[in-house]
């Protein structure tokens, strides 16, 4: 391809406007009569609400108005909902608890929004808040899924009994326990996945506009996923009927999976603006965002692995409480069943897997997907398992998972999954010779004569992107489609806009869409307009998360284009009076193969609109629309291995080096590619060294600012060092899988198994702190 | 209510504001200069750096009225012309940015860093002056990479760690 087509370097061409401040967030939109909101919370995790006194509130200088749970239950305005069903192992349905926008009766985690205050400005808003008085009634809170499934354990949602949503298995139980009984060997570990805060650095935000004079809506908002919110809201909240509402992601800073969801702030400010007559803006400060965008991760898991002999695995055996806080949000469901149990094969061949899991109620924030969304956690619990096998089993890590690896294609994993294709060795290979993992011993004695205790770790990771055949996620529960759609629209002089079901929060969707235009139609790149997170200009989309940007939206893209090529063949046969099956595009040209005949983009554009002669019984105009639906996940997957040195006086970790070895298929953008492995990995990392999130026994949150909760800052990481083997995807027309998670999937367990190894105990948690470090790293330990 | 009067990017400014209005407020709200962000309440962040006297402040940490008299330039004032400062060209062409919400002010904490280490800096010193901002979608490789590259390309023939 060319220079701009597929698989090159190009610089961002939304880069120009986020470098001069000229972004677009939600929170710099200003409209005539704008409002703000801010919203009362919770102070407690529990409570029973007495009482809402609005009356001094109201009466404070610039409010406009209080509103509070009461009016907008009266309003008919609806529950939130968890979209994707999952059914217990007794048949039963998953146990939703209410999840009111503005709380009525009980408020269940710190935070939970009882009441908004709209005023003329911010500060006047947040004074009159603190003059709302809710008269609470405590009640006693649960924060760990542990506890919260205890016998006598407070109760947070009458609908689940002993906290529980429900109780899933996945696997055949029975071959595990018989594989297990007759092993050589066998491995049990305990492993916990530490809760997380997303952290996107635009904190989550909301405008909403009612427009009385056609009874319409304009929602801006920080969204993955504008098309869902819409449909969701219309639907399911009963904000507006679909077509008289429109709602806007447009620049997003990020989202990381926590802009995925809709949140109560969205169905209140539009409900507001209607009610007050008035637009009500809302951000969040980073406090509310800390205490109320979902969460992820928080699982804590029994594994039992089995060994024959001759160290081949033969049983893999999981089981898993998994913490979805008060309320179950909008994913929250898939995301410790079928975003993480069908991984559990990783890229082994284990004839026999058995996972049951088990959900739970707490008085914390919604856990729902961050980053990976199920796929860290599975891959952490094997990766973590690997290596703790290969110590007792005393063979080396690589050896053991070599041994283990799958090695033909296509794969049947007995976890619903089929791998269609990979070369796990082609990646091992590749980071243990970037990483010099022979010359380690060396390395490690080295540093022991300064006084430093040296490790290594590898983790060969998989995962399942590119959110997937609809059928297939019907079939599991979920409640919507997962294709996506494309417009291709050229105009008549030849420029191209893609309308795209796509949201780009930072992947660079603006380029690497256009490179794909580019690259069919030899049309330069600033001649192609990406459009995208406006429901009023794309019909439908499905939004981004899971990386499913380019293999889905993408290849809808691809779709269009071949219904545009195809039509803008037919005209230039036509006008060059030659077979159609002659005509090829090249360059930005059409030519008749074999002669010098031939026509340039922009002249069969214009004859497409002038219509003056087109082929008999043609419909003017060249736009074309698509909707794909892949026939199956895509599974990039890869080797991570780390090194690192741990001062045992301060149990200090400093990575001293990182390798990513990956294999994503064919590669759009290497540039990009590479950044989303960069800031996937520093992700991965802060899980593993530095970040978790931590409520107290009464649910206060300790970790409510970035004073608190420590984010990976420039001086905590190292440079990396990254590689890819492409072996291409044979499920989607691009051949591409998914890069935006891989960082943060595979490398908490390298980073783990690293300083395991460097300070010989296996029973370390993440974040691995340097105080945690040091005790584990003491002789008695 | 208070007078604040400033030069913004070379503009004399002035507006009322209460006296608790932060300069970020202002610059956001009263000017309409929205490439400087919020994302934090306790100074950690760093996404509303501005240039106050030529020295790099966080924004959100200094009111309105302090800065009265001084002279602050925003993302927006960096580069003349509509064209890209040597810093904003070294981020596009390295990819130190996604989302671009930490950008403004990573370019501005990075323009004052070089301007004050004059050509001598090194990976080392451009992660520890790094400290006070954060990017949650770079994993800072590429940011260090073009804040390196424009010391390299400001302080002409010092390329040493330009990669
Ligand atoms: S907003 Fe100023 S440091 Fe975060
Ligand atoms: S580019 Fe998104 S936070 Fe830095």
């Amino acid at each position: 391809m060319g220079v701009e087509g597929i698989g090159a370097r190009v610089a961002r061409k939304e880069d120009k406007r986020f470098l001069t401040g000229k972004g677009r967030y939600t929170d710099d939109m200003v409209v005539p009569g704008m409002k703000y909101g801010y919203f009362v919370r919770s102070p407690h995790a529990h409570a029973k609400i007495r009482n809402v006194d609005i009356s001094a509130a109201k009466a404070m200088p610039g409010v406009v108005d209080v509103l509070n749970g009461k009016q907008l239950r009266e309003d008919g305005i609806g529950n939130l909902i968890c979209g994707w069903m999952i059914h217990s192992k007794d048949g039963s349905a998953m146990k939703m608890g209410a999840w009111r926008p503005l709380a009525v009766e009980t408020v269940r985690y710190v935070g939970d929004a009882v009441a908004i205050v709209i005023a003329d400005s911010l500060d006047e808003a947040r004074d009159a808040a603190e003059s709302v008085v809710v008269d609470y009634e405590e009640l006693p809170a649960v924060i760990e899924a542990v506890d919260a499934l205890k016998p006598g354990a407070p109760q947070i949602h009458p609908e689940a009994v002993n906290n529980l949503i429900f109780d899933w298995e996945i696997g055949d139980a029975a071959a595990a326990d018989q594989a297990i009984a007759q092993a050589a060997h066998v491995i049990e570990v305990d492993i916990v996945n530490n809760r997380l805060s997303p952290n996107a650095m635009e904190p989550r935000a909301t405008l909403g506009i009612y427009d009385a004079g056609d009874d319409h809506y304009t929602c801006y908002t920080t969204s993955q996923n504008p098309h869902l919110a819409r449909l969701v809201m219309s639907a399911f909240y009963n904000v507006a009927p679909e077509n008289k509402l429109r709602v806007i992601a447009p620049d997003v800073g990020g989202g990381f999976g926590s802009k995925i969801y809709i949140y109560p702030e969205e169905i209140v400010c539009l409900w507001a603006s209607k009610k007050t007559g008035v637009p009500v803006k809302w951000t969040a400060d980073r406090t509310e965002a800390f205490l109320t965008d979902a969460h992820g991760r928080d699982h804590v898991s029994k594994v039992t692995m089995a060994f024959d002999a001759d160290n081949r695995i033969t049983a893999l055996k999981v089981d898993t409480i998994a913490n979805l806080g008060a309320y179950m949000s909008l994913f929250s469901s898939c995301v410790p069943t079928y975003l993480y149990a069908t991984l559990l094969s990783g890229q082994y061949d284990i004839p026999a897997i058995h996972a049951n899991v088990r959900t739970v109620y707490t008085n914390t924030a919604p856990v729902d997907a961050y980053r990976g969304a199920g796929r860290p956690e599975a891959t952490y619990l094997l990766e973590r398992t690997m290596d703790m096998a290969a110590r007792e089993l005393g063979v080396s890590p690589a050896e053991l998972r070599r041994k283990n690896f799958i090695r033909s294609f296509p794969h049947q994993t007995p976890v619903i999954l089929t791998y269609d294709a990979g070369d796990y060795e082609a990646s091992l290979n590749a980071a243990m010779q970037a990483a010099d993992w022979d010359g380690f011993a060396q390395r490690k004695e080295e540093a022991s004569l300064r006084g430093m205790k040296r490790g290594i770790g590898m983790s060969c990771y998989i995962e399942a992107c590119g959110l997937a055949p609809s059928q297939a996620v019907g079939s599991l529960g979920a409640g919507v489609g997962l294709w996506e759609s494309a417009e291709v629209r050229v105009n008549a002089v030849g420029t191209v806009e893609v309308l795209t079901g796509s949201h780009s929060h930072g992947q660079g969707h603006e380029t690497t869409f256009a490179q794909l235009v580019a690259g069919r139609l030899g049309v330069p790149i600033d001649s192609i307009s990406i459009v995208h997170g406006d429901t009023d200009k794309v019909q439908m989309g499905m939004g981004t998360y899971g990386s499913r940007s380019g293999a889905v939206g993408m290849s809808a893209v691809a779709k269009a284009l071949d219904k545009v090529e195809a039509k803008a063949k037919k005209i230039a046969a036509h006008l060059m009076e030659a077979d159609e099956s002659d005509i090829v595009i090249e360059n930005g040209e059409l030519k008749v193969a074999g002669t010098d005949k031939t026509l340039p983009w922009f002249q069969v554009a214009l004859a497409a609109y002038t219509a003056h002669n087109l082929p008999s019984g043609m419909e003017p105009g060249l736009k074309e629309t698509a909707f794909y639906d892949p026939s199956n996940f895509t599974f990039p997957a890869g080797c991570y291995i780390c090194e690192v040195e741990v001062d045992p006086e301060t149990g200090t970790t400093k990575i001293v080096q990182f390798v990513a070895a990956d294999d994503f298929g064919n590669i759009i953008n290497p540039m990009i590619v590479e950044g989303q492995v960069h800031g996937g990995l520093a992700q991965g990392i802060g899980q593993a060294l530095l970040e978790g999130v931590h409520y107290d026994e009464s649910g206060q949150l300790l970790t409510a600012s970035y004073m608190d909760y420590a984010m990976p800052r420039a001086d905590d990481l190292p440079s990396f060092d990254l590689s890819h083997q492409n072996t291409p995807c044979p499920s989607n027309p691009l051949g591409v899988k998914g890069c935006g998670e891989a960082g943060a999937i595979g490398s908490p367990p390298a980073l783990m198994n690293a300083i395991t190894d460097a300070i010989g105990n296996n029973m370390l948690t993440m974040p691995a702190t340097p105080q945690k470090v040091w005790m584990a790293a003491q002789p008695t330990h | 209510m208070v007078k604040v009067k400033l030069t913004v990017n070379g503009r004399a400014v002035s507006g009322d504001c209460e006296e608790r209005t932060l300069l970020v407020q202002f610059i956001r709200e009263k000017l309409g200069l929205t490439g400087t962000h919020v994302g934090c309440d306790t100074t950690q962040c760093g996404t509303c750096v501005v240039h106050m006297d030529g020295k790099s402040v966080k924004s959100c940490s200094i009111l309105a009225v302090q800065a009265s008299g001084s002279s602050v330039t925003t993302i927006e004032g960096l580069a003349a012309d509509g064209g890209l400062h040597p810093v904003q060209a070294a981020f596009k062409e390295h990819h130190g940015l996604q989302c671009g919400f930490c950008t403004p002010g990573m370019v501005m904490t990075a323009v004052d860093m070089i301007d004050r280490h004059g050509g001598q800096l090194d990976e080392q010193t451009v992660r520890q002056e790094l400290e006070g901002n954060i990017c949650r979608c770079t994993g800072y490789h590429n940011i260090v990479k073009a804040v390196l590259s424009a010391n390299a390309e400001m302080h002409g023939g010092a390329k040493q760690a330009a990669e």
